[in-house]
């Protein structure tokens, strides 16, 4: 895919709620562009919109009017299984809390997004192992979650978001249950993934996470205040465990 | 058109695949499934334990109804209650034993005929006396008709039989009661102050569960028809024999036509006799019994949805509690159909399951009521039939209760359902 042919499209994206008689602008007029292999980190305050907008990128929640073209497909006007087609087989979720079942075994939970997938049975397990493998769990398979330390789980939730191949990786906070050692783990993996051409999009509010993107955009009360590559972000200067350039 | 092809396949795997996570599930909460299902599991075995018990009588009945005999024709006077004949004279309603006497004749599917008329007197030799015998007054073909066995001399014959000879036949407990010699025959006794000579010992009357007329202990004595129809001119009925059981029904059109050309009835007026084949009675009865176990196990089906309720509540219990699950599932791909689907399962396995266990305690409840003794409920069985409903009621009552639970499931939010904690 060309430059010119962004994954992600958002075009002038709004989303409103109503609380009571009073309109709440989560996200006020974005628009912005992500490309293929690329690693974008999103920070902002609590009710800056980054959750709002992380909720639309992956598809569980729809813009009340802008478009969302996903692959060149514009997901605005899909029908709910259609978009859970979509969260199927072009998204990867990474939670901040892991989001494990807790009485499935690894491999089990990696598999979860092959059980809503056409074939999905065909090599189910052959796949599950392979993706456990690639985020470093070999010897976990068949453990359950509690059997696993944090850093584990995380690494289970990313082999399963990886399990379909997405076109992107949506992580929400995703070191934000863990300690910094481990943290630093996962944002490797992170790194990782994206050396093997994954495009990844990550929402923090942690400045040295997110000096580990490429790109850092800024939002504030549903806009995006600044769209830099990390180097010319303030967030560049944590990049190296902390200590200021 | 591969994935046409692919689509039953892929929804047998997506249900083989959601009744193991539902299996899963009810497992991994034993005591919880378990209290739940109990609702369901007590009413399907009071559902199999009363069509049980209904299904054991009916069998014992029909084994009783069977012992008369399926060639068997009973044929009596009766005054029509409408019709121009309703207020007709006794006297033509009656029958005369020569309205019988062309009916072999005329009717090819009979074998052999009766005439019979009991009556109840006292019988007596020398000291020794029977207030209340059963006598029963019959033709010669009786003994054959009733398939009953001559322990000793002879049965009835043909010039007994037209001339009314005063002869007759005992059964064992009249012999005793009355002190007679074990070789009785040749002895006379004295019936009604009648002297009579014993010219047969027969079997008793087959034992009969419910059809025992008049019940108790009975003293039987056979007398040929004649030797009291001359005397007393009683009323009367005839039991024919069709030569197989099969041709029963035809007989008794044949039977029928010929007795209303006999007693000159003419078109349009109700008959004045009744026929009746123990397979039209059974008939009857079968529809009467089927009523019954409809009625009474539709009753205690009312106890499902009690159970059903139970479903339903553990059902929510179960949404809310997995809120996240179901979030997250979505978040990876799940439709809402696909969330509704394994809900539906879970439910629909769980009463299942439930019906299963609730059929083996039915089962349990049977053989229980097969050792009732005097209650006549020894043949108790759950029929196929019931089984195979029980199940499928079950099912329904998990799909019914389990809907509403499951769509509450396949509608959450996922956003909102991820937030929960």
């Amino acid at each position: 895919m060309s430059p010119s042919n962004p994954i992600i499209q958002l075009t002038d994206v709004r989303r409103t709620y109503d609380v009571g008689a009073e309109q709440i602008h989560a996200l006020d007029g974005v628009t912005a562009a992500v490309y293929e292999n690329e690693y974008v980190a999103v920070m902002g305050h609590s009710g800056s919109g980054k959750s709002t907008l992380m909720n639309l990128l992956g598809c569980l929640d729809r813009a009340t009017s802008g478009t969302y073209e996903l692959s060149g497909i514009d997901t605005t006007k899909m029908s709910p299984s259609a978009l859970a087609q979509v969260r199927n087989e072009k998204i990867g979720f990474v939670f901040q809390a892991f989001e494990l079942l807790p009485k499935l075994s690894a491999r089990k939970n990696v598999e979860l997004p092959l059980i809503y997938t056409q074939n999905g049975a065909v090599g189910r397990r052959r796949r599950a192992e392979e993706a456990l493998k690639r985020v470093g769990l070999s010897g976990r398979v068949n453990h359950r979650p509690n059997q696993l330390s944090g850093g584990e789980k995380q690494r289970v939730a990313i082999a399963r978001a990886l399990i379909n191949q997405p076109a992107i990786l949506l992580a929400d906070e995703p070191t934000g249950n863990l300690d910094s050692k481990t943290s630093r783990e996962i944002l490797d993996l992170f790194s990782q993934l994206h050396q093997e051409g994954h495009t990844i999009i990550m929402v923090t509010h942690e400045s040295d996470v997110a000096s580990q993107a490429q790109r850092v955009v800024r939002m504030l009360d549903g806009q995006i205040v600044s769209d830099l590559p990390v180097e010319q972000d303030d967030a560049y200067q944590y990049r190296n465990g902390g200590q200021r350039l | 058109m591969k994935k046409l092809l692919f689509l039953p396949i892929r929804l047998v795997l997506m249900a083989i695949q959601n009744v193991c996570v539902a299996l899963g599930q009810i497992w991994s909460n034993k005591v919880r499934s378990m209290l739940t299902t109990l609702g369901i599991i007590i009413g399907i075995a009071s559902v199999s334990g009363v069509i049980g018990s209904l299904s054991g009588l009916k069998a014992k009945i029909i084994t009783d109804f069977e012992s008369f005999g399926l060639n068997n024709i009973y044929i009596s006077p009766r005054q029509p209650d409408s019709g121009p004949l309703k207020h007709a004279s006794p006297e033509l309603i009656k029958f005369k034993p020569e309205e019988f006497e062309d009916l072999q004749a005329h009717c090819p599917s009979v074998k052999q005929m009766t005439r019979m008329s009991s009556f109840d007197a006292p019988v007596s030799r020398g000291e020794r006396s029977i207030e209340n015998a059963t006598i029963t007054c019959v033709d010669a073909a009786w003994i054959k008709i009733e398939s009953r066995d001559v322990l000793q001399g002879r049965p009835f014959s043909l010039i007994d039989e037209t001339q009314g000879r005063r002869v007759c036949l005992i059964d064992e407990k009249t012999r005793d009661k009355l002190n007679l010699d074990k070789e009785c025959v040749g002895s006379l006794i004295s019936i009604d102050n009648f002297n009579y000579r014993i010219v047969g010992l027969i079997e008793g009357a087959p034992d009969r569960a419910f059809a025992n007329m008049g019940g108790g202990e009975t003293f039987e004595v056979i007398i040929p028809f004649w030797s009291y129809y001359q005397e007393a001119k009683p009323w009367f009925s005839v039991i024919a024999a069709s030569k197989t059981p099969e041709l029963a029904a035809d007989a008794q059109s044949e039977i029928t036509f010929y007795l209303r050309r006999t007693r000159n009835q003419r078109p349009g007026d109700p008959d004045t006799f009744r026929v009746d084949t123990v397979g039209g009675e059974l008939e009857q009865f079968d529809k009467i019994m089927g009523t019954i176990t409809a009625v009474a196990g539709g009753i205690v089906g009312v106890s499902l949805l009690v159970g059903g309720i139970g479903i339903m509540n553990i059902m929510l219990v179960s949404v809310a509690e997995r809120t996240r699950e179901i979030g997250l599932r979505k978040a990876v791909g799940a439709k809402g159909s696909d969330i509704l689907m394994q809900f539906l399962t879970e439910s629909v396995v769980l009463c299942f399951v439930g019906g299963i266990a609730g059929i083996g305690l039915g089962y349990l409840i049977t053989l229980a009521i097969r050792q009732i003794p005097n209650a006549n409920l020894d043949q108790a069985y759950i029929p196929g039939w019931a089984i195979m409903m029980s199940l499928a009621f079950s099912a329904g009552v998990g799909i019914f209760f389990g809907v509403f639970p499951a769509f509450k499931a396949a509608r959450l939010n996922p956003i909102e359902a991820l937030r929960n904690e």
